[in-house]
């Protein structure tokens, strides 16, 4: 393990009875690397966020923060760690400030720089107008940055958030994006959710979890490429017969879809488009549309998390 | 560390009107008690004074005193300690305590101190009507420091008690409920002791319930297994409470 790995995940397992809800995980998470992390309802996430964060013991298996076992020393390990649970917690009775100094003194900042702590952490979240305002009288969106403020107040090495753009709109989950971007120029960041454009948007590699089960790790760019099925959509005003279009250089099949459009496979090592337009040029077949097909993250998602219900129905 | 948990225990109970409605309203029927208690060794004086050893103002005014703010405040403490880990559970804001680098053992110290702070403030104001006697007459301060500090002690097991039935729930009303009963029980359960013959376990009735201990310590008796009955209760509550939070992680 490396100096810059700060997440260390080993074989993590948690029972609640009978069911085994985490399911031998292990993963892990450098400086400066935001990690997404997906999974349907119920796969696992939440559950496995608390074990990282010491708020739920793992039946089995080892958490590493910044190299400080979570079990063994919970608050050197914990100290340089920031949590945000999927309902932020928050005492709707204080106001903003009130709740940042005391979440600052929680995570053992010196006295003397709470209220530097306080300052930064609201400047950060955009909330420097509402510091005087009581929490709960706050929008959903502004207590979801308190939230956010609360676990980046102390600076820690490790900031996880566990669904931080539900029920904020639109321009609120940019905003809360962008920050997540600005964090992980100094932080790890563990983001889960399900909105699936998110993590496309925010992360540098992502973790998709089923039944307890990691079923894919990748980096963004691996998961791009894998999106990229090799197929070209073609559609011709005056289709040629299918043997001409069969004779292209590269493409392995013909796959006729509705009037005119054709769907053509070829290797992966091979891009037959520029050929396919030379041909269609020179054949006068009308050449209206040519574009590569590729899965969208949904589509892998499905395919990833839906295969083992079938195999149990089988079963 | 402690200390944070505490001040913020106690701000979050001056923030709502319970603590304020709490202090008004014990400190009024004390008052009334005190004052009822006062008119009437005033009354009965001519023939005090008359007495061979004529009963102190100690022991006319400020044992009865202590006695009745004892069972006000077990009809009270329930309300207070209700809250204390049972909201917390119940509007999920435990999670901030348990990622932040403090252990169960603070966490739990944090919330009884607040508590406690709260009890000391409302104790504190209740002796100051005795002691506002001085500036009258002579009051032994001997019986009344005995008394405080039974009041203290028993105050401090009530919290513990509290606290502890408050890790149960998610419900401070459930709390609440449980916390009193099970305070009734442990104040009367002597009374159970009685009807049994075998005087062995009579003894060992008399010797959980909280009222014995309290009233030797009213009467100015300080005799430390009563104190140590107090300390031992408190400590083994709060043992448990620790135990139970930290069940939270483990549960199944």
């Amino acid at each position: 393990m490396d100096m810059d790995t700060l997440i260390d995940v080993q074989h993590l397992t948690r029972y609640f009875g009978t069911h085994r809800a985490v399911n031998g995980l292990s993963f892990q998470v450098r400086r400066g690397e935001v990690l997404g992390f997906l999974g349907p309802n119920g796969a696992g996430k939440s559950t496995t966020m608390q074990m990282i964060t010491g708020n739920l013991a793992p039946s089995e298996g080892r958490v590493l923060i910044n190299g400080i076992d979570l079990l063994d020393n919970p608050r050197e390990a914990k100290a340089a760690l920031g949590y945000l649970p999927e309902q932020p917690p928050l005492y709707r009775e204080l106001t903003v400030d009130e709740f940042l100094t005391y979440s600052a003194r929680l995570n053992r900042i010196p006295g003397n720089r709470v209220r530097q702590a306080v300052v930064a952490a609201r400047e950060r979240c955009g909330l420097a107008e509402v510091g005087r305002r009581l929490i709960g009288n706050l929008s959903k969106g502004y207590q979801q940055r308190v939230g956010i403020a609360q676990a980046i107040i102390h600076q820690p090495a490790v900031v996880i958030l566990d669904e931080p753009t539900v029920g904020l709109d639109p321009i609120q989950i940019r905003e809360i994006r962008t920050l997540i971007r600005e964090l992980s120029a100094e932080h790890s960041v563990i983001l889960s959710t399900h909105i699936l454009p998110e993590v496309q948007a925010t992360c540098d590699r992502v973790q998709i979890i089923n039944r307890g089960e990691l079923v894919l790790t990748d980096t963004i760019d691996g998961l791009t490429r894998r999106m990229q099925l090799a197929a070209l959509r073609v559609a011709l005003r005056f289709p040629p017969p299918a043997a001409a279009l069969q004779g292209i250089d590269g493409v392995q099949e013909v796959e006729p879809l509705e009037e005119g459009r054709y769907r053509l496979h070829h290797t992966p090592e091979t891009n037959p488009a520029e050929a396919v337009a030379a041909a269609a040029v020179h054949g006068g077949w009308g050449l209206l549309e040519l574009t590569p097909e590729r899965l969208s993250l949904e589509d892998i998602f499905v395919q990833l998390t839906r295969n083992e219900p079938m195999v149990e129905d089988a079963a | 560390m402690i200390g944070h948990i505490a001040a913020r225990e106690l701000r979050t109970l001056f923030l709502s009107p319970l603590a304020w409605s709490i202090l008004g309203v014990v400190l009024f029927i004390l008052a009334w008690l005190f004052l009822s208690q006062l008119d009437q060794y005033v009354r009965l004086q001519p023939q005090i004074a008359l007495m061979q050893a004529p009963p102190g103002l100690a022991e006319v005014i400020v044992a009865p005193l202590f006695g009745s703010a004892g069972i006000v405040l077990l009809l009270v403490v329930p309300l207070v300690t209700m809250r204390l880990v049972s909201d917390e559970r119940r509007s999920r804001t435990l999670p901030l305590l348990f990622s932040a680098p403090v252990s169960m053992i603070e966490i739990i110290l944090g919330k009884y101190l607040g508590v406690m702070a709260f009890l000391s403030i409302l104790l504190g104001l209740i002796a100051l009507m005795p002691l506002s006697l001085l500036t009258a007459g002579s009051l032994d301060l001997g019986q009344f420091a005995a008394g405080l500090l039974g009041l203290f002690l028993m105050l401090a097991a009530f919290a513990a008690i509290g606290l502890y039935i408050s890790t149960l729930t998610a419900q401070p009303t459930v709390a609440a409920v449980a916390t009193f009963g099970a305070l009734l029980l442990l104040w009367v359960i002597n009374l159970t002791g009685n009807a049994v013959d075998d005087s062995g376990s009579r003894g060992v009735f008399a010797y959980l319930s909280l009222q014995q201990h309290y009233e030797a310590l009213l009467g100015g008796v300080f005799n430390s297994s009563d104190v140590v009955y107090y300390l031992l209760l408190i400590v083994v509550f709060l043992v448990f409470s620790v135990r139970r939070l930290d069940a939270d992680r483990l549960q199944h």
